[in-house]
Formats: structure tokens, C-alpha cells, sequence
């Protein structure tokens, strides 16, 4: 399968931010780590590890409830970590920046506490088979729960949302659309606005997964028309722990809590409890301040680089991986075969060897790849295998390190004879 | 790790399909990599008379359950009962990292729940309880 593209040129200085990230310059097996699992979790730079070191070691205490002038300063971080979320997807107000600990809990917040009271039986939901098993298994769990139907949208043969067949389901009326806004498994970027106005058009409130897009390109909560949002810190060099939920205040203030306790109330008597503002409400217990804290981190490093330039120079890795990866005999690629609407995830499967024992043998190469379902089973099934070996990019890798990716590909062939 | 042996009976399975006349089946799967696999034995007065498995999966499963269909043909309950995780690793006769052991473990996790019934993972049938 011949695959030509024209990449545009990277203007990040790759040297110097790999200077950054410490665990970059760890070997594997005596060979330079070459990390290529960025859409499973990325690595984090010292800025990061330093700002949340700083809490611990200058002035921590639990936020929200002191009165004395550490509790004070790490609750001012912890919200100043808000703010800057906020800002980074356009959310109209701080106050509709809820902290969670991962995307996951984020898709189940909603499924919860917005889910659970606007969808009845006969109602309709309707999704896409690119979803990660985060955004799908909670609607399919609240479905079959509350009596709801499911509607799963497919791909064509690159990958790519069939964009006649979503607006055909959201013709037949929609409560609830839940798209991801890109890929984790092939790295489709979905036309996200123009899906959610014609869900919004169809009455339905829309969700959007966006663990796989908020690191690596622009993402504008106002522009899309979402009505929630969810990522991962630790997708986006933030620690794990640290995980968004945008919603709209209209909404966010009519719902239920999702978890109860500590810190979520305004008053408790023994009778009855009222609950917290937005987005206190929505944050029980003593929250992960510190990864927000970090979180906060992370996005003052990613504005820094700049987020625009961050997915241009991951297109152009993708633009010198794709077409060398492609001609390798034996080789499939899954995905889009162009640049257009994609991020820096390769999927593909070498014949006659399991992608399990692909990632080994890339293993003794010091090459980290994911093998597996990634969390995809359906959309394995869809494309009719069991798993597939990924590379995602970020920030810091290399066309040197795509090319060990490839020297690993004849190594496991090399090995298995094929 | 992918010596000779491995790769070879990871391309030529042995007892490899359906098993005709079958008295016990068990299918099973590992979630990490989607493996699959079904074990099916046929077992009377207490042998295993015939043994076959068929699935999809990595180097290391299929080799594996390939090499333990050899062993347990013609042996009684018994001696089947005896193999363990320990005694599948060491006839594999390779170092299986610790995110690989569920990979090498299914042919027998199938095995044990083909002949018994059992569901937990080879090792593992303490925690289980």
C-alpha cells in the first residue's frame, strides 16, 4: 500500500525540549529510550515534576478549608490550575472547569449526574464505533439501565467518521450525542462543530471525549458548541489524577451531585444538605490538588511551545512515518492515509505476527509502542482484527526515532521469518 | 524469548482445530490483547483420549497451549491435575516477563476450565476465592 503525503516542516526545537523531560534520556535494555505510547499516557517535563515538588515541599495543606496561609496559598494554586484550564479550551466561566481524575470519571460524571435524569426509556443516544471504551461503555451501561436505545455511527475505509450515516441517525432524533473528538486508536480528528450543530439541531446535548485532542491541537469549547468536554491530564504532560470535565453552567447547575461529602456543600443538617457552587459541587472529598496543580503546570509548558505547533510538528512525523512504515512488505496501516483531520497516532499490524509479540521484540529495541485493543474493542471488530500495534507522537520525538520504529518492524519480521 | 521451538509451534500448532466427539469445551480470552482461545478435550475412564485448541493469538499463547496439548494427551485426570503455572513456564523454557505470563498462562487456564470447570487464573485460584 503506497502512501504519499506532503508533511509541513516542524519549527520546534526538539533538542531543547527533550532537555526537559528527564526520563528521555533513560535507556532501555542499553538502547536510548525511543517512547512512542504518547496516546496512552505522556511523559512529563521537569517543570511539571518541580511545581507540584514545590507544594509538597513549601506549602502544603488541604485546600479549601484552612484559614492560615499555606492552606490559603495551595488553594490559590489549585484554583489559579482552573483558570488556566479554562482558559486553554475558551471556557466561558472558571466556574464550569470541574477537576476529576481522568477523562473516565469526567464521561462518568455526566453519564451520573446529567444522564441518569434527562434520559428515559425510548430515548435516543447516539455514538460512534471510534469511541474509546470510556465514552461508550458508561451510555451503554446508562442505556441499557434507563431503557435507552444505541445508535453506533461507522467508519469508512480510512477511518473516518461516515458522516452521512451520523446525520441520518441524528435525523431520526438524538437525547444525547456522544462523539469523540479524535481517535485514540487511529488518530481521526472528527468535524466535531458541524456534528454537534446538527445534534444540537436535533434536540440532543452533546458530549464530547476530547482525552486525545486537547494535547495536541487547539481546542475551543465556545467554537465546537459542546455541551461537555472531557480530558486527561497525564495525556497532556500532567500527572495522572489530573482530569477535566467542561460543562455548561445552564447545566451544571441543574444537576445532581456526583459524588457526596466533604466539600461539596454549602450547609448540612441533620434533615437535609445544600449543595456547594459551581464547581465545588461537582469536587467531594479532598481533590487531587496537587496533579491539578501540576495540570496547571503542563499547560503553562504547552502554551509556552505552542499548542498549534505541537500538532504540526506531530503531522509532520506522521508525514515521514506513514509513507516508510507503508512500504514495508507485510505492513498494513490503519487510519487515514493523509494528513487532513488526523493527529500523530499510527496504527498497523504486521502479517503473520501478533502485535504482542510485535511490541516485544520493539521492546528489546527500546521502542514503546502500545499492542493491543487500545480500549477500542469495538472498533477492532470493526476493522476485523484483534489488535493492532500503535505509535502516537508528541512534542519531543524524532524523525530518528520513527525511523527505529521502522528499523524494530524488519527486526520482528527478521525474527519471525515473515 | 522467540527461540526456535516457539516460533515453531506457534506456526504449526499441534492438536491444532475441532475436536470431533469432544466431551468437555472451554473458550476463553485474555482482555489485555483480545487473545482467544478454546480448549477441547475428549475424556474417558479418566484420560484425556484426545485434546485440540484453536484460537487467535500472540507467539507466546499459541505456543504455549500447543506444547500443553502434547503433554496432557494420554495422561489421566490426575496427572493433568498436577500441572501448574510453574510447570507451564518452565516447559515454555523461556523468561516471560510479567506482562506477558496471562499470554502464556491461557492455553492452561482453558485447559483447567475445559476439564473442571475451574475460571481463575492458573496461580491465582487462592486470591480467587
Amino acid at each position: 500500500m503506497a502512501v504519499t503525503v506532503r508533511a509541513p516542516a516542524s519549527t520546534l526545537d526538539v533538542a531543547r525540549i527533550r532537555a526537559d523531560f528527564p526520563v528521555l534520556a533513560q535507556t532501555v535494555r542499553g538502547k536510548p529510550l525511543v517512547y512512542l505510547d504518547n496516546a496512552a499516557t505522556s511523559q512529563k517535563p521537569r517543570q511539571v515534576i518541580e511545581a507540584m515538588s514545590r507544594v509538597f515541599e513549601e506549602h502544603n495543606a488541604n485546600i479549601h478549608r484552612g484559614v492560615y496561609e499555606f492552606s490559603e496559598r495551595t488553594t490559590a494554586a489549585f484554583e489559579e490550575a482552573r483558570s488556566k484550564v479554562a482558559r486553554l479550551v475558551n471556557a466561558p466561566s472558571e466556574r464550569e472547569v470541574i477537576f476529576v481524575r481522568n477523562a473516565t470519571e469526567g464521561v462518568n460524571l455526566v453519564a451520573y449526574a446529567w444522564g441518569r435524569d434527562n434520559l428515559k426509556r425510548g430515548d435516543r443516544i447516539v455514538t460512534t464505533v471510534l469511541e474509546h471504551h470510556s465514552d461508550f461503555v458508561p451510555w451503554q451501561q446508562l442505556a441499557a439501565e434507563v431503557g435507552a436505545e444505541i445508535a453506533v455511527v461507522d467508519i469508512d475505509g480510512e477511518g473516518r467518521l461516515r458522516r452521512d450515516q451520523m446525520s441520518a441517525e441524528l435525523r431520526k432524533g438524538a437525547k444525547l450525542l456522544a462523539l469523540t473528538h479524535t481517535s485514540n486508536g487511529l488518530g481521526t480528528v472528527n468535524p466535531v462543530r458541524e456534528i454537534a450543530a446538527e445534534a444540537h439541531a436535533a434536540g440532543a446535548t452533546v458530549v464530547i471525549d476530547a482525552a486525545q485532542a486537547v494535547p495536541h491541537t487547539p481546542v475551543d469549547v465556545q467554537d465546537l458548541q459542546a455541551d461537555f468536554l472531557v480530558f486527561s491530564g497525564h495525556k497532556m504532560l500532567a500527572p495522572p489524577g489530573s482530569g477535566v470535565v467542561w460543562g455548561r453552567a445552564a447545566l451544571l447547575e441543574k444537576m445532581r451531585p456526583f459524588l457526596y461529602g466533604g466539600d461539596m456543600i454549602s450547609r448540612v443538617s441533620v434533615a437535609m444538605t445544600e449543595w456547594n457552587e459551581l464547581p465545588w459541587k461537582f469536587e467531594a472529598g479532598t481533590s487531587s490538588y496537587v496533579d491539578a496543580i501540576g495540570l496547571g503546570a503542563a499547560v503553562d509548558y504547552l502554551w509556552a511551545v505552542g499548542i498549534e505547533k505541537i500538532h504540526e510538528h506531530e503531522l509532520a512525523l506522521v508525514g515521514y512515518l506513514l509513507p516508510r512504515l507503508s512500504e514495508i512488505p507485510g505492513v498494513t496501516v490503519y487510519g487515514p492515509r493523509t494528513l487532513d483531520d488526523r493527529v500523530g497516532v499510527v496504527s498497523f499490524n504486521i502479517e503473520g505476527i501478533h502485535p504482542h509479540d510485535v511490541a516485544t521484540i520493539f521492546d528489546r529495541e527500546g521502542v514503546c509502542v502500545r499492542a493491543g485493543h487500545h480500549c477500542n474493542q469495538p472498533l477492532m471488530t470493526r476493522l476485523g482484527v484483534p489488535a493492532t500495534t500503535r505509535a502516537s507522537f508528541y512534542l519531543y520525538n524524532t524523525t530518528e526515532e520513527c525511523d527505529a520504529l521502522t528499523r524494530a518492524v524488519h527486526a520482528a519480521k527478521k525474527v519471525f521469518g515473515v | 524469548m522467540y527461540r526456535d521451538y516457539i516460533l515453531d509451534h506457534y506456526k504449526n500448532p499441534r492438536n491444532s482445530g475441532e475436536l470431533p466427539g469432544a466431551t468437555h469445551t472451554y473458550h476463553d480470552s485474555n482482555p489485555l490483547c483480545g487473545d482467544e482461545l478454546t480448549m477441547q478435550l475428549r475424556i474417558s475412564d479418566g484420560h484425556v483420549d484426545d485434546v485440540r485448541f484453536s484460537g487467535k493469538g500472540c507467539a507466546i499463547s499459541q505456543a504455549s497451549a500447543s506444547i500443553l496439548t502434547e503433554e496432557v494427551k494420554g495422561k489421566s485426570l490426575d496427572e493433568v491435575k498436577r500441572i501448574d503455572r510453574e510447570h507451564v513456564l518452565a516447559n515454555l523454557g523461556i523468561p516471560i516477563s510479567p506482562a506477558r505470563i496471562k499470554c502464556a498462562l491461557l492455553g492452561l487456564k482453558a485447559l483447567k476450565g475445559a476439564a473442571w470447570g475451574l475460571t481463575a487464573w492458573p496461580g491465582e485460584e487462592v486470591k480467587a476465592k
